[in-house]
């Protein structure tokens, strides 16, 4: 499954790196007090040192160095007991220092690497992904062109925001892969609780760079593609930027190197700027603050506190529960969707008296096929289901002793989204219960033989895949309660 | 009651104390002063003499009603405008500050407060505290009290802290606050013959301060002789968590353990300061020096500090670089000057701000600093800069393996007259000379006056100690002053 964009003079290879801005969850920022929560009123999430009023300092936030220690140990990288913030130096209204403090020459985290399922329906094919290292930085504030018609508005909240930039090698070769990483690192920090993943909000941006050249040969010329906001916007992108590249190279031009806007109406990237007006950001150590030393304790306190990981989890649910490698991908996909099963789990088995894994597959079919279909069409998500695991794991037990059916569950549960009702009570105010009652089902039977007896004859002549049509009959007769095996019991003895 | 603004820190708090006057009446006779003399020697950008009589009525009602007084309690001070003080014009001598009032007070004015000071005013300074003669403040040149026998030609009080050194030297205010990057307390303070501290590095908080080199600046107190430094120190000094190079330690009580006892301290004598034609009268005075300690019991310890030479063209590669980056955020976007000309877009708007705001030195090192910090630049300056730097700075650890001071002049002449050096700035760069090895190793260093040169001008001598050793550069400050019985006082021309 190799990606290559086939030129008119030959087949390309796409060379792909991310660096992603991950904002780092906390109540306050990188370097001062202030409130980083979104979508406040402009300028209200603002201290002096956001402001950078003279004579105002910065004070490292312990919990942000503290996410992004752990963000780095969820990745497996090397944690840099000794990094230092630097400087970078360049003038704009959304940046009041006139600097940006990041970490450009000793970044807090190191060599990492992340494992991602480029292809959804081969999820047992896996690749690794390199991380070069991750930084932390202070966001800029956010200008506004339309307060004013002829002046710019600055709104300072994000500014001293805490972000990671987590950089990764040039490993990707195609969009796919491009996509499964940012995918994957997203789970990754939702897990970690170190980023929200808000894409959308702008808690995670990409910046995308691309490349191409003639399979196995030298790393051509990248461009730099910012600030791109969504998965399907950083496939396009790469979709994009690797086929204009061809066509540049194809055409006897030549790849510069620049900085490329992605436009998400047009699907299309665009200039920004080039090398040759690039800043001279004039790196060089903050002098206002101290190196950044951290102990071997506070690492430790730092792994000790990360949950159990997705990899690790997927993994679990295919050895120790048994379920399908889809399933296991699809559950893990998503620290909530994990936690929302695994109260499933645990209340099914409760209920049903059973162990974890006599209960898993028909805890995890129910979820990724009937729960996630429904609510789907009902345009809603898990976040949002009116259906708590605890009502879940009831309408399983149901079906698990037998109370009622699987389609009889499917219309429980259509109730269930309806009303918020528990399954128990649904089942029991519209008489859902199947029954077990052989007189009640011989009855019915008699009655669907006798309508049919054309049917009847034709089945003992020898057409037996009539016998579904019977079955069917039955319980439509039965308004779906019979239970299932008896009801095929009892027909095949009537029809001997 | 004139008389009482001869008095300093720790004879205004006793006074006040005992009740021999009121800390009002203190207040109101150096308002009275700075009012008369302020117009002759422009020592204060913005008098506060309200402020001044507010605190001194509130120590006035603490001692009638029998509450402790602080340390300072009574002592009308002068604040150099470089720190950010609460509802009071803050403007660090540059027009692009102008008219910038701070909602914040800084942590060392804060604190002097605390301790029972008042604010005479905002005193005048280098702009940015840039200089060493105080001629590059937007506000006009600041005069010295101090005038050379026989001539009437206006003298520089020393920079950058020249407001501060030439108020407390003409008895207009008890004490000053200070800055020190380069020099800025040690320097003016010998060329008015008054005694200034810079702290060891991280003393004094640096929250609230206008920051000028943030790995250089240092707070300090500028004041009469070596007993009100150690007073108005310990009100300065102590661990402030809004700084993150603040020092983790407690404020010795260096007032109080003070002595001119040095029996069995270890003094050095740096050979490297001893310049080619250096000046004979400072040379004198630094041989007056080593008697004055040998008196006092020392033993006086030849030493080598080698790479001296070097710290000077360090200091001006590391304090313009930082400076180029903190004075970044002086843009005409959010506070104090904006200058928007017709049609301009942000860049303009930048440029045209910076250009009518800054002085021509702060833009020089403005320049300097971006040059040394550009790529392809960065490390063969500030790279290298910051290795000698190391040097500089174990030069001093191994020299204060044998010795526990070290004595050295404070600066290579007496107080110039103005305009003499501004037409070079390379010459008046070697005025930090002596100073800016201590700033560089972020030592504590102190400036005692020690007498009058042929001229009839004060000399000051320089004590640098260990990290941390306040006490030691105190006691052998304390043992100079003693000795050397310096008395002058300049001649009221004003």
């Amino acid at each position: 499954m190799t990606y290559r964009i086939q030129g008119a003079t030959g087949e390309w290879e796409v060379v792909i790196g991310l660096e992603v801005h991950a904002q780092i969850s906390t109540l306050s920022k990188l370097f001062s007090g202030a409130a980083t929560a979104f979508g406040a009123e402009p300028n209200t999430q603002v201290s002096l040192v956001d402001a950078a009023m003279p004579g105002m300092l910065p004070v490292p936030n312990r919990e942000c160095i503290r996410q992004a220690v752990r963000t780095g140990l969820a990745i497996g990288a090397v944690i840099n007991k000794w990094s230092r913030f630097d400087r970078k130096n360049y003038f704009y209204a959304d940046l009041p220092q006139g600097y940006q403090i990041s970490q450009l020459y000793h970044p807090l985290v190191g060599e990492g690497a992340i494992e991602i399922v480029p292809d959804d329906k081969h999820p047992d094919v896996t690749k690794v992904i390199g991380v070069e290292r991750i930084h932390v930085e202070q966001d800029a504030g956010k200008l506004m062109h339309d307060q004013h018609p002829t002046m710019s508005y600055v709104d300072l909240n994000r500014s001293g925001v805490a972000l990671m930039e987590i950089v990764s090698r040039p490993d990707m070769r195609s969009p796919a892969e491009a996509g499964a990483y940012l995918a994957k690192l997203r789970t990754i920090l939702r897990y970690v609780g170190s980023c929200d993943g808000n894409m959308d909000q702008g808690s995670m941006r990409a910046d995308v760079n691309v490349s191409v050249r003639r399979p196995g040969e030298e790393l051509g010329t990248r461009t730099e593609t910012k600030n791109v906001n969504s998965v399907r916007f950083v496939m396009a992108t790469v979709e994009h930027e690797a086929n204009r590249q061809v066509d540049v190279l194809e055409s006897g031009g030549k790849i510069v190197q620049e900085t490329r806007l992605f436009d998400p109406d047009t699907g299309t990237t665009r200039s920004m700027r080039s090398k040759e007006d690039a800043h001279d950001y004039r790196y060089f150590p903050d002098p206002d603050l101290l190196p950044l030393e951290l102990d071997d304790a506070f690492v430790e306190e730092c792994r000790a506190s990360l949950p159990e990981l997705p990899d690790t989890k997927r993994h679990r649910y295919e050895t120790a529960l048994g379920l399908s490698p889809y399933n296991a991908g699809v559950l893990t996909a998503d620290a909530d969707t994990a936690r929302w099963f695994e109260r499933l789990l645990t209340d099914s088995a409760t209920r049903q008296g059973k162990s974890e894994s006599d209960v898993a597959r028909a805890a995890s079919n129910w979820l990724t096929s009937e729960l996630f279909g429904a609510l789907n069409k009902l345009g809603k998500t898990l976040g949002d289901s009116p259906v708590r695991p605890e009502a879940g794991a009831e309408l399983l037990a149901l079906i698990g002793d037998g109370t009622i059916s699987g389609s009889i569950a499917k219309q429980v549960l259509e109730k269930m989204l309806e009303t918020g009702d528990s399954p128990g009570v649904i089942v029991e105010r519209e008489g859902l219960k199947q029954t077990s009652d052989t007189g009640a089902i011989e009855a019915a039977v008699d009655a669907v033989l006798a309508a049919n007896a054309d049917k009847v004859a034709q089945y003992r002549g020898g057409k037996e895949a009539l016998f579904g049509f019977f079955v069917g009959q039955t319980m439509k007769a039965m308004q779906g309660k019979g239970n299932p095996q008896l009801v095929n019991q009892v027909l095949k003895t009537k029809l001997g | 009651m004139s008389e009482l603004t001869e008095l300093g820190i720790a004879a205004i708090r006793d006074g006040v104390a005992k009740g021999d006057f009121t800390a009002t009446e203190v207040a109101g006779a150096f308002n009275a002063a700075v009012a008369e003399a302020n117009p002759a020697l422009n020592a204060f950008i913005v008098t506060t003499p309200d402020h001044a009589l507010a605190a001194a009525a509130k120590v006035d009602a603490a001692r009638s009603s029998g509450q402790p007084l602080g340390k300072l309690a009574g002592v009308p001070i002068g604040m150099k405008d470089l720190f950010a003080t609460e509802g009071v014009q803050t403007t660090a001598a540059s027009h692009i500050l102008e008219g910038f009032i701070p909602p914040y007070e800084s942590t060392v004015s804060q604190k002097l407060w605390d301790a029972g000071a008042g604010m005479l005013g905002k005193l005048n300074l280098d702009q940015f505290a840039m200089g060493s003669s105080n001629e590059t403040s937007a506000f006009g040149n600041v005069i010295s009290p101090w005038r050379a026998t026989g001539d009437t030609a206006a003298r520089a009080p020393g920079g950058s802290s020249g407001g501060s050194s030439s108020a407390v030297a003409a008895r207009i205010a008890a004490a000053a606050t200070g800055t020190d990057t380069g020099g800025s307390i040690r320097q003016p303070a010998a060329f008015t013959g008054i005694s200034g501290i810079k702290p060891t590095y991280g003393r004094c908080s640096r929250w609230g301060i206008v920051a000028f080199a943030s790995s250089l600046d240092q707070a300090g107190p500028m004041a009469r002789d070596v007993t009100d430094c150690a007073i108005m120190l310990e009100a300065m000094a102590g661990f402030d968590p809004k700084d993150s190079t603040s020092l983790d330690l407690p404020v010795p009580q260096w007032s109080t353990n003070l002595s001119d006892d040095l029996k069995g301290l270890k003094v050095g004598i740096p050979r490297e300061y001893r310049l080619d034609g250096l000046n004979a009268d400072v040379a004198k005075s630094w041989d007056d020096g080593i008697a004055w300690l040998k008196d006092a019991g020392a033993q006086v310890v030849d030493i080598s500090l080698p790479h001296t030479r070097y710290a000077l063209p360090t200091y001006y590669i590391i304090a313009p670089a930082e400076a180029s980056s903190n004075l970044a955020r002086y843009d005409g976007v959010r506070y104090g000057l904006r200058e928007l000309p017709e049609g301009a877009g942000l860049q303009d708007m930048y440029a045209a701000t910076r250009a009518a705001g800054f002085g021509p030195e702060v833009k020089r090192r403005i320049l300097i600093g971006t040059y040394v910090l550009s790529a392809g630049f960065y490390d063969a300056y500030y790279t290298q800069a910051q290795k000698v730097r190391t040097l500089i700075a174990r030069d001093f650890e191994n020299a204060f393996k044998e010795v526990d001071v070290i004595l050295t002049p404070t600066a290579p002449t007496s107080a110039f007259a103005l305009g003499e050096k501004t037409s070079d700035p390379l010459e008046m760069y070697l005025n930090d000379v002596f100073s800016v090895p201590a700033s560089l190793a972020g030592l504590p260093a102190m400036s005692v006056p020690a007498g009058l040169d042929g001229a009839g001008l004060p000399l000051g001598l320089h004590l640098i100690g260990r990290p941390f050793d306040e006490q030691g550069v105190l006691n052998a400050g304390l043992a100079i002053e003693r000795r050397a019985g310096f008395a002058a006082k300049p001649a009221k021309w004003w």
